[in-house]
């Protein structure tokens, strides 16, 4: 019965969360909400014995990607209202379709297919089943391959937004290492032969 | 018990309000960025879901690599965003037409 409040106050939390983040006017309370929408659906999948997938969710999606976009929406310094406009007028044909997709799903998953009859909820795993044990066999083993493509594209996605926010200031000076190794002695030193001349005597009487 | 029908019926509403929201805010960039990334945790819910009620990780490994692919495409889209708005000075969506045919 507790596990039933949990779930139900959760999920109303998330929609309601979800609905903010789309109607919200600043696009700062959008972030915030979303964070609050991380955060539930992180206890959601406790209560569905992912322990280890909801931590990653807080950690990286709160700690990381979050951040990231408040970062940004901080940085840029953006005129709100031209963004705003359209809203009301999107508003009857957004909800409506929404509306309609979501009776069309939930028709498709009716109880009959996924209920408790058709699809009983597993027992509980005992107390010193380790979910991360398990997902790490199975990373490691089954799916390495996956796995080291996920690392592959990370790091593009590092390369790729380093490439496209890195920019060049003129008028600044700063040094070029490379053009600095490829110097030859020619560039920085002249010598010149000269005849060796008698030295000058200087008068100190 | 939940049954699964719930989780799932949570997920496909998560989806359409991330979908309405596309529809909402479509000269937003990052309002848009962030219901796709609400859409990603709808189908990450169902993903989870079906793991636990199938008694199968293998679900779970792979909302692992939707959080990963996901964290990517969050990371170059607000750089994309970032270099944009430096040389527009706007995110509106509808100021952005100089590929227009």
């Amino acid at each position: 019965m507790f596990v039933q409040i949990v779930f139900y106050f959760l999920a109303a939390v998330l929609v309601g969360a979800a609905v903010m983040v789309i109607t919200a006017r600043n696009p700062v309370h959008a972030a915030l909400f979303l964070v609050l929408a991380f955060f539930t659906s992180a206890g959601i999948w406790l209560l569905l014995e992912a322990e280890f997938l909801a931590i990653v969710l807080v950690l990286v999606y709160v700690g990381a990607v979050m951040v990231l976009f408040l970062f940004v929406v901080m940085m840029l310094d953006i005129n709100l209202a031209p963004l705003r406009e359209g809203f009301i007028r999107y508003l009857p044909v957004g909800a409506a379709v929404a509306a309609i997709v979501v009776v069309e799903l939930a028709l498709v998953i009716g109880v009959s297919d996924f209920g408790l009859e058709s699809m009983p909820a597993p027992p509980a795993h005992p107390a010193d089943y380790s979910n991360t044990r398990e997902l790490g066999k199975l990373l490691y083993t089954v799916y390495v391959y996956p796995f080291e493509l996920a690392g592959a594209i990370l790091l593009v996605a590092i390369i790729a937004a380093i490439a496209l926010t890195m920019r060049r200031r003129t008028g600044v000076k700063t040094q070029n290492p490379s053009r600095q190794v490829e110097v030859r002695r020619e560039d920085r030193i002249r010598i010149v032969q000269m005849p060796a001349e008698p030295r000058e005597r200087v008068d100190r009487s | 018990m939940i049954p699964l029908t719930h989780f799932i019926v949570l997920g496909a509403i998560l989806f359409c309000l991330s979908m309405a929201g596309i529809f909402l805010n479509r000269k937003n960039v990052i309002i848009l960025l962030m219901s796709i990334e609400l859409m990603l945790l709808s189908v990450n819910l169902n993903f989870v879901a079906f793991s636990r009620f199938l008694a199968d990780p293998a679900g779970q490994v792979f909302v692992f690599f939707i959080l990963t692919v996901a964290a990517a495409e969050a990371a170059i889209g607000l750089a994309i965003l970032v270099v944009l708005f430096r040389r527009r000075q706007t995110i509106n969506v509808a100021d952005l037409d100089t590929t227009k045919g």
